[in-house]
């Protein structure tokens, strides 16, 4: 039992400190917030230019081949400073993805692009009824001659406008809800038939909704084996719920922190109201909520690559409803306690609770994953 | 990051649980494992069957006869003894005076009640609280007067735990109540349950349970020799006794104990011809009781890892005392639910001669809302949740 962090561990952690400090002031992200396209390239380099975007891609194909944990790190960092970049959905899910498939040739044309930072690549799978169930998987993929015609929606996919390339999950068998038939594709979000409607949703981040109408795809475009994709799918999944943990733990402590600050200069009555103790119980409560993020952020970090599946989902969606619950109060109570100020634009504390918001409804709500949770416990355990 | 037990500390865990399955009574253990009160016989005779094997007292050094075990042998060993039906250590003896008496008592007090509280001959008590000092301790107005070779000690303490069985009670007395601050006037006596002037009058709680205590002081001599440490520095003892009772006060282990005894009964309840546990609202509730558990596991083995790298766990210990013990009161809310309008006939389930017959409907049903009540009090005891939030709010956040 070790809770403590090796070296390069907290070098890294201290080297994304240090990038956001520089890049990532309040008014550099209210700027990047107000351009055209909403997040910026060129911190995309600087991220690959520090490892961050390798840090999930394997050694054989040019990363750094690290894991949860220094994705957990990384994640922590991240969720303070806010970035608007396709972090999650890029630099984790993506290559946890394509890890997962095993697809040697695939893998080798797209990781070490994806390590450089050079090429965005988003995984497409969420739908309108997915709602964290993630065999859900409406899109139809036909087989042709010689290819695949794939027709379907995939929505509020988080950095989707931002894809150099795709990867989209649709239906080659079975029907909605199967395990089996579900096989993952390539696609370039150029070709005839994808629409792209690009977003801002209300974190300041991306997303877009991806219309497919009789895609014509090569049939090299299959990743993986036909229909056998969604053990890669839940097992990437795992690892972008462990991340995003990270990210609302991170979060988490910079709220507090806020709060905290906030409370002790803002005067009332004549003293701080930070004196007062229904508002110390209340950042009691706060604090103690964040620390059970925390431990559940672990828990999440070991378990998210366990070979044991049930054991797996059961510990995932656990710390999924401890965190998206902790989100909602912690997020909540920062702006009770921030008073109007914390309505306001011009506060960072807004900008963490509309991210906590999201996160909750991400991957999963905390109410999906309570029930995940009991279809993975055996009623003995 | 590692969350795993080293080999060398999971071979101590099957050590202990070999230990549970060869030694503990299990007349005992199925009492604990129902939810009935432990008879004090049976705390006396676990007592002395632990020591007999060297583990009376889990967290003493070797100098005082314990096995010297650090945090994480302790934690292994508390979670066993738990799971395993054992009863809880009771810890006035063990846990509260035994560590006062190691750090502050003289070496003829340590050789005289030491070996007496490992080896259970000494039953012992608390007299700390009293009707007008609770969460605010330091106003106790139980006056501590000298007379030579000995104290004279009037006054009144109250929610005294089993002190119907005490041979010995340790107290805080004023001995100066013209101290400048109110921690200054006080000492720290030990004394004899038997001395003249002692009466003990028992407090019933709404589960019917004689578990408390009024502790009546009338005109009672008390060696000067009694007194640990010095006079009027009574309350540097409390401090450091308090800090000792954290130990353990996640509780996970007798939770877990309690989830599966929940488990137990919502697959034997039903509800519309289904079991009860695949009702999806109580399947939801019951997770939900099941998660916050696991993340408690999880915030304790944080705790203890620095623990044991000496990092001071100090004001931690209150957010483990919030959570475990609002698990411990979701998880018997949840088993009274679980039986419905059955957990309501009332035997004399909370006491000694309580058994597991239930006045009607299934015996397993009989002791719930007896329980229910009963863990009422672990917001309220040992600093109660809101003195824990004040300790967060000061101690860690600096307010």
């Amino acid at each position: 039992m070790d809770f403590n962090f090796s070296e390069e561990q907290q070098l890294l952690a201290d080297t994304v400190q240090r990038f956001l400090r520089e890049n990532y002031t309040f008014e550099a992200r209210r700027d990047i917030l107000n351009s055209k396209a909403g997040w910026s390239r060129d911190n995309w380099q600087a991220m690959a230019g520090l490892g961050l975007t390798a840090l999930n891609v394997p050694e054989e194909h040019g990363g750094l081949g690290n894991g949860p944990v220094e994705t957990m790190l990384v994640m922590n960092a991240l969720g303070e400073g806010l970035i608007l970049e396709p972090f999650l959905a890029a630099a984790v899910l993506t290559p946890a993805l394509l890890i997962a498939l095993g697809d040697h040739a695939a893998n080798e044309q797209l990781m070490p692009d994806i390590a450089s930072g050079e090429r965005i690549v988003i995984v497409a799978h969420q739908e309108p009824q997915t709602r964290g169930e993630l065999n859900h998987v409406a899109t139809r993929a036909e087989k042709t001659s010689n290819g695949y015609v794939l027709d379907g929606l995939k929505n509020v996919i988080s950095g989707g406008g931002a894809a150099d390339e795709l990867l989209i999950s649709a239906r080659t068998s079975g029907r909605t809800g199967d395990t089996d038939g579900v096989s993952i594709f390539r696609v370039d979000p150029k070709t005839p038939g994808v629409t792209v409607k690009d977003y801002g949703t209300i974190d300041g981040q991306r997303a877009a909704d991806i219309q497919l109408g009789k895609v014509s795809v090569p049939a090299s475009s299959l990743i993986g084996l036909e229909g056998q994709a969604s053990a890669a799918i839940e097992a990437a999944h795992e690892q972008a719920l462990s991340a995003l943990c990270a990210e609302a733990v991170g979060i988490m402590k910079a709220v507090n922190a806020a709060t905290l600050e906030y409370t002790k200069n803002r005067k009332q009555f004549g003293v701080p109201i930070s004196r007062f103790q229904a508002l110390q119980h209340r950042m009691a409560d706060m604090f103690l909520n964040s620390e059970q993020a925390q431990s559940m952020s672990y828990l999440a970090a070991i378990k998210c690559v366990d070979p044991d599946v049930a054991e797996r989902r059961r510990a995932l969606s656990a710390a999924k409803v401890v965190i998206g619950q902790a989100s909602r109060f912690v997020g909540q109570q920062a702006i009770q306690l921030h008073g109007g100020m914390g309505m306001t634009d011009e506060l960072m504390v807004s900008h963490h609770f509309k991210r906590l918001t999201a996160i909750d409804l991400t991957f999963g709500d905390a109410d999906f994953h309570i029930q995940r949770f009991i279809a993975a416990t055996t009623p003995a355990g | 990051m590692d969350l795993n037990f080293t080999a060398a500390e999971l071979a101590f865990r099957d050590e202990v649980r070999q230990f549970m399955r060869d030694q503990l009574p299990s007349d005992i253990a199925e009492r604990v494992r129902n939810g009935l009160a432990v008879r004090a016989d049976d705390y006396t005779r676990w007592q002395k069957i632990l020591h007999a094997r060297g583990w009376g007292g889990p967290g003493w050094p070797t100098q005082f006869g314990g096995p010297d075990w650090g945090p994480v042998h302790i934690h292994i060993y508390e979670e066993e003894a738990a799971a395993a039906g054992a009863p809880r250590t009771i810890p006035f003896g063990l846990k509260m005076v035994a560590p006062v008496i190691m750090a502050f008592g003289s070496p003829a007090q340590q050789q005289r009640f030491l070996p007496r509280i490992l080896s259970g001959e000494d039953w012992w008590c608390q007299g700390y609280s009293e009707p007008g000092a609770g969460s605010d301790l330091a106003s106790l107005k139980t006056r501590a007067e000298r007379q030579g070779d000995h104290y004279l000690v009037n006054g009144q303490k109250t929610w005294n735990t089993l002190g119907q069985y005490a041979d010995w009670i340790f107290c805080l007395v004023r001995t100066d109540p013209n101290a400048p601050k109110q921690q200054q006037g006080i000492s720290f006596l030990l004394i004899d349950m038997k001395t003249p002037g002692i009466t003990v009058r028992p407090i019933i709680t709404m589960d019917g349970a004689h578990e408390v205590n009024e502790v009546w002081f009338e005109n009672v001599k008390v060696p000067v020799e009694n007194r640990v440490g010095e006079e009027n520095k009574g309350w540097t003892y409390a401090k450091f006794l308090l800090g000792h009772e954290r130990t353990n006060i996640a509780g996970v282990g007798a939770s877990k104990r309690e989830l599966s005894r929940l488990k137990s009964i919502a697959s034997k309840e039903v509800k519309n011809g289904r079991p009860l546990i695949e009702d999806p609202l109580f399947a939801a509730r019951l997770a939900q009781v099941e998660i916050d558990l696991m993340a408690l596991e999880i915030t304790n083995l944080r705790a203890l890892s620095a623990e044991t790298e000496k990092r001071a766990p100090g004001p931690e210990a209150s957010i483990l005392k919030i959570k475990g013990t609002e698990v411990q009161q979701a998880l018997s809310e949840l088993m009274m639910y679980a039986v419905g309008p059955y957990a309501l006939p009332f035997g004399r389930v909370s006491t000694e001669e309580g058994d597991l017959q239930s006045v009607a409907g299934p015996d397993y049903a009989a002791p719930l809302a007896a329980t229910y009540c009963n863990v009422r009090k672990v917001t309220i005891y040992g600093g109660s949740n809101e003195i824990q939030r004040n300790i967060i709010s000061q101690m860690i956040l600096g307010l």
